[in-house]
């Protein structure tokens, strides 16, 4: 299944954040949402992504929009990847049914970690963009979610 | 043909490409790229740089930044700002100061546009090439009417 097209509304989830409460798709009702799927904490592409996106946490807020990292590893290892890259974006985890977010949103990898995806939701729920990396190992610049956010 | 650099301070894989680029007559032009995450030191080298550049020597303070990557703190870098000659105190203030880390912030932001996610990252015409395949990449340019260096 492909990465959600824009149009669609985003499926119902629930991710775990990192303090055990949960994410859902309640959350994302009346706010700007980036959701930042990655393959693995600690996997170095993943490092370079999040710390420039982290860089670029002012940008985002002026255009009213939140980024969170998504993947399939355990919100312990979601917090010390965080703690280690010293960034503030967000982790939620995708651990507990193990994927079941992923494949909602079409970005399941058969080796059961999330493709390098991003998702913008719009605050009606409805995803604005998608993008899939062609590859895991391929970084999509942060170029493409400003470009998305400025096509209003 | 200029082959445009976007690079840190910090990065070991921008040190190696700045030895390969030092061997070679192209057109270079360096912008900074500092993700503090990854680098702490990367934005205050950056600053230096460019309070080095207020003295007319960015690429004196450039050289010297690449040359160490191991000594990045404050007094390193006010020793070699005395090293290369500079009014020391000028350079401090300098780098402190807003001018500086708005400089280094257009050229991380025209990094963003371009689609820089990693350093080093290089642009050869439109193409973009990131990471250890920049040190091969650079020595396959035609030097062109090089060398010359502008940032």
């Amino acid at each position: 299944m492909p990465v959600v097209a824009a149009g669609q509304p985003a499926p119902q989830f629930s991710l775990q954040r990192p303090d055990g409460g949960t994410f859902t798709h309640a959350d994302l009702l009346g706010k700007t949402t980036v959701l930042v799927f990655y393959p693995f904490a600690f996997s170095p592409v993943c490092t370079d992504q999040l710390s420039v996106y982290n860089e670029l946490l002012e940008d985002f807020a002026e255009r009213a929009a939140t980024l969170y990292g998504v993947s399939c590893d355990a919100h312990y290892s979601q917090t010390a990847f965080k703690d280690a890259l010293n960034i503030e974006i967000e982790q939620l985890s995708d651990f507990e049914p193990k994927g079941a977010v992923c494949e909602a949103f079409g970005v399941l990898h058969p080796g059961g970690f999330p493709q390098r995806a991003l998702v913008l939701v719009g605050p009606d729920a409805v995803v604005k963009w998608s993008y899939e990396a062609p590859s895991p190992s391929e970084l999509p610049g942060a170029n493409l979610i400003f470009d998305a956010l400025s096509a209003d | 043909m200029t082959c445009v650099v976007y690079g840190d301070y910090e990065c070991p894989f921008c040190a190696a490409l700045e030895a390969r680029l030092q061997t070679l007559a192209l057109r270079v032009c360096f912008r900074h790229f500092p993700v503090r995450s990854s680098h702490p030191r990367a934005q205050p080298a950056a600053c230096a740089a460019e309070a080095a550049h207020e003295q007319g020597a960015f690429w004196a303070m450039h050289d010297a930044l690449f040359a160490d990557q191991g000594r990045l703190e404050d007094p390193h870098l006010w020793a070699r700002a005395e090293r290369l000659g500079l009014d020391v105190a000028r350079f401090d203030a300098v780098r402190r100061g807003d001018q500086a880390s708005e400089r280094v912030r257009r050229d991380f932001r025209a990094g963003v546009r371009a689609g820089v996610v990693t350093t080093p990252t290089i642009f050869v015409g439109d193409t973009a090439i990131s990471g250890r395949a920049t040190i091969e990449a650079v020595s396959r340019i035609e030097p062109g009417s090089g060398p010359a260096r502008t940032h």
